[in-house]
């Protein structure tokens, strides 16, 4: 593949922080495209429906925003932007709203992140920080976009474009905290695929009954 | 574990399918039919002259649901699918190891090896189950078979050449069909069986396997364009335009346990009797309409029952295999597992 032509999706970064192979069978080996691809039409679609914008006590505020950056090759949505105007420059902040509650891993920060640098390019501007609405705790929780985190999403984003671009798909390593959780377990069988012996061994030992 | 989802197979001369809200509904001559829930079908299969909407072809397509048309002898006539799925990558990776012998080899000596140990499973069973009440002649026949297909089993782990495999699986058939009248437990000459026939089938037997063939292949090449395989392509059978090369290697595992077996069901359960089958006057012999109906009934039926997977070792509905067989073969070709490891019934 032409380096120029891989744009990753925002939401790979996120597969690719839980686990390197599910975003490999997802964005790789198109492991339910049709489902999925249906899945993204309506979400898109419902987002085209979404786009709009309001103003509030100053606050002007874009939905469903279409986002890209050149730099990283990242292309995506953002659900909210909100704009204000500050003392000296515009304020511009993604707001991310999630179903469930604050993660341990940082998934929900650099997808933010991603959203942020990808602003950044579009508009020419500096975006210090934004936030996490968690549907579950109902809590608004401020993410600053400091440099540790700008790295680890810039770090992500090529790490990401390498595995697309390499076209290989990782090696399953079970975790059961993590596989248990993976809604493609049945298509990864990481179990199977991790632990077994040589296919050679194990058939030998079946033709042994 | 994936759920396994129904098969639609449409029988009725005239009928016309069309999508209501969240059903799929069946209409002859103007009057409903059947409902079944849309999302519960994985595949749609028309025997003869059977009309689908364009609607619901565009649901089908959408949802990566297979639309097959037969005559109403089961043979396959059309098939409609959306825009091409998977990954042309893998696509890539499938042509570029039917191109290599070094390749092709161990994944058509697996693949042999489990359609041979799964013709010995067959034989052994009647052995088991039987073995006190058969006529002495149709005893040893089996015992032989059994003999001879572990000894072939043996030579295709030895052997480096896919001509050679080929041969062996030759062998194996006409040792196998050659003892096949023994797993017949019917008395009545109706069900004589002296060898495999077919385009036309020539006898019952043959029609009947024939046309379990021909469902089982359907199902592979389901399972394999869902992988992203392309069904065209295979490794034993060689292309051939218009024949489902891949899909008819990865049935070769399933055809004793799946047809075989179930045709000596439906014959020692007397399920199918001699008056459910006509002659032509060329010597072809056909399966009646109500006939194809208990057949296709019990075939649903048989992949409903639940086995361990011998590889994977997990529960799953015999139906399903074929899908787990295909993600299996995806897997070896991609790198993930050194080799494709055959479906062995036990
Ligand atoms: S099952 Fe485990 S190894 Fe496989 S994709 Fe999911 S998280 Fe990754």
């Amino acid at each position: 593949m032409e380096e120029e032509d891989i744009i990753v999706p925002i939401s790979a970064l996120q597969h690719y922080l839980y686990c390197d192979r599910q975003c490999a069978l997802i964005h790789l080996e198109r492991i339910w495209q049709e489902n999925r691809h249906t899945a993204e039409g309506r979400v898109l679609h419902e987002r085209a429906d979404r786009y709009g914008h309001e103003q509030r006590r100053g606050v002007h505020t874009a939905m469903a925003l279409p986002l890209a950056c050149e730099r990283l090759g990242l292309t995506g949505y953002a659900d909210v932007v909100e704009f204000e105007q500050g003392d000296t420059v515009r304020i511009v902040r993604p707001v991310e709203y999630k179903r469930g509650r604050p993660k341990a891993h940082r998934a929900d920060e650099v997808q933010l992140c991603a959203q942020a640098l990808c602003l950044e390019e579009m508009m020419s501007v500096d975006i210090p920080e934004g936030a996490l609405f968690y549907g579950q705790t109902k809590r608004r929780k401020p993410v600053a976009f400091d440099q540790a985190l700008r790295q680890l999403t810039e770090d992500i984003a090529a790490e990401t474009r390498a595995l697309i671009r390499h076209g290989k798909t990782p090696r399953a390593v079970y975790v059961a905290k993590k596989c248990n959780g993976c809604s493609l377990i049945d298509h990864c069988q990481p179990q199977a695929m991790s632990s077994h012996a040589p296919v050679a061994q194990w058939l030998a030992a079946q033709l042994r009954h | 574990m994936r759920r396994l989802l129904n098969t639609l197979y449409v029988t009725s001369e005239g009928a016309w399918l069309k999508i209501d809200g969240a059903n799929i509904v069946m209409m002859i001559e103007s009057e409903e039919r059947g409902r079944i829930p849309a999302h519960m079908l994985e595949s749609l299969v028309c025997f003869g002259r059977v009309l689908v909407s364009p609607p619901l072809m565009a649901y089908c397509c959408e949802q990566a649901i297979a639309i097959s048309y037969f005559t109403p002898n089961g043979r396959f006539q059309a098939r409609v699918e959306g825009p091409v799925s998977g990954n042309v990558l893998l696509r890539r990776t499938q042509y570029r190891a039917t191109d290599d012998p070094e390749r092709c080899v161990p994944i058509i000596r697996h693949l042999l090896i489990g359609k041979i140990h799964n013709q010995r499973a067959v034989a052994r069973r009647q052995l088991r189950d039987r073995g006190d009440r058969l006529h002495d002649a149709d005893r040893r026949a089996l015992e032989s078979t059994v003999k001879r297909l572990e000894r072939i089993g043996t030579r295709l782990l030895e052997t480096y050449d896919a001509q050679v495999l080929r041969g062996l699986e030759g062998e194996a058939a006409q040792s196998y069909f050659g003892s096949f009248a023994a797993l017949i437990n019917s008395e009545e000459d109706e069900f004589v069986f002296s060898g495999r026939n077919r385009r036309p089938p020539r006898d019952r037997v043959n029609a009947l396997l024939s046309f379990l063939y021909t469902l089982l292949t359907h199902d592979c090449r389901s399972a394999l364009e869902q992988t992203g395989l392309d069904s065209a392509v295979g490794f034993l059978h060689r292309d051939r335009p218009g024949r489902p090369s891949l899909a008819l290697d990865l049935a070769e595992e399933f055809r004793p346990i799946l047809a075989d077996r179930l045709a000596l069901t439906l014959i020692n359960r007397r399920q199918i009797k001699a008056k459910d089958f006509s002659v032509a006057e060329s010597g072809a012999v056909l399966l009646s309409d109500d006939a194809r109906k208990t057949v296709l009934t019990t075939y649903q039926e048989r992949k409903r029952e639940e086995l361990t997977h011998p590889f994977l070792g997990e529960t799953a509905p015999l139906g399903l295999v074929p899908s787990l067989q295909a993600q299996l073969l995806a897997r070896h070709l991609r790198g993930d597992l050194d080799a494709y490891p055959p479906f062995i019934w036990q």
